[in-house]
């Protein structure tokens, strides 16, 4: 076993122990808490395929951002000691049954396509190159999707601070 | 192949835990947690991406900017909806979705 399988492994491991707990667990500040780890060994996983970059914005934006803005929205709505009550076992069992063929399709047809794999390119993605990605009007360039992120970005924001702002009735 | 890494395994991976977050979102009945599985379901479609890009294609970059716009409505999202979350509590006292059925006629 190489170190990059063992290391995919020991990552994906993480992932799927951690996702089922986030999903189970009763305490809402722990699935935040183990959503939280998911977040982090899946940008192990960038930084195991050399998108650095795309690493450090997975974990400055999701692990930093998201899981401390939901941690915050845990703390104003319910308390700390709180336990979720078990859902009903019929629609435990109906839930698992839906995710388990779905999955279960989806694997089988994913293990039988043959897939034209290239050999890996080690080589890291510089910055410059993202950025002229990013800003270029050309073949391979993403400006317009970058300015319209821009707009949506500043519209959500707008739109949340109006929505969570006190009301004078 | 990804260095003895097929592809077929980040798919395995990322499928398992798409419907982890399915299960997530079927199953539970609090909104914050239910906003937790679409995190889930996101960010396994962020890895498929990246996999396809890195051994698939590994000449472009199309994957990692499909990815960072992910990420970006990802954020516009989750900001948005704790906003309403907490409009929701300071109303309703509680973030049950069973329990939000004020606007059915």
């Amino acid at each position: 076993m190489t170190n990059n399988q063992f290391m995919f492994l020991l990552f994906s491991v993480v992932i799927v122990v951690f996702s089922l707990l986030t999903v189970t667990s009763r305490r809402i500040l722990r699935a935040a808490t183990f959503l939280l780890f998911v977040l982090v060994s899946t940008s192990g996983l960038y930084f195991l395929l050399r998108f650095n970059f795309l690493a450090a914005i997975q974990l400055t934006l999701y692990a930093g951002g998201i899981v401390v803005l939901i941690i915050f929205s845990v703390l104003l709505t319910s308390h700390i000691s709180e336990k979720l009550a078990i859902p009903p076992v019929t629609k435990r069992i109906f839930a698992a049954i839906a995710a388990i063929a779905g999955a279960v399709l989806c694997i089988l047809t994913i293990l039988q396509t043959q897939f034209v794999q290239k050999t890996f390119d080690p080589a890291r993605t510089n910055i410059r190159t993202i950025g002229e990605g990013m800003l270029s009007t050309g073949k391979y360039g993403y400006a317009l999707p970058f300015e319209v992120i821009s707009v949506l970005l500043l519209a959500a924001m707008i739109g949340s601070i109006i929505l969570a702002k006190k009301r004078k009735d | 192949m990804f260095e003895g890494v097929p592809i077929h395994w980040f798919l395995v991976l990322s499928t398992l835990m798409f419907f982890i977050g399915i299960y997530g979102f079927l199953v539970r009945k609090n909104l914050i947690t239910m906003l937790m599985s679409i995190e889930l379901i996101l960010n396994s479609v962020c890895i498929n991406f990246v996999a396809f890009n890195k051994i698939l294609y590994p000449g472009h970059l199309e994957g990692m900017f499909f990815t960072l716009f992910i990420i970006a409505v990802a954020a516009a999202e989750a900001s948005v909806a704790i906003a309403i979350i907490i409009n929701i509590y300071r109303r309703l006292v509680n973030i049950d979705v069973e329990k939000m059925d004020e606007m059915k006629y």
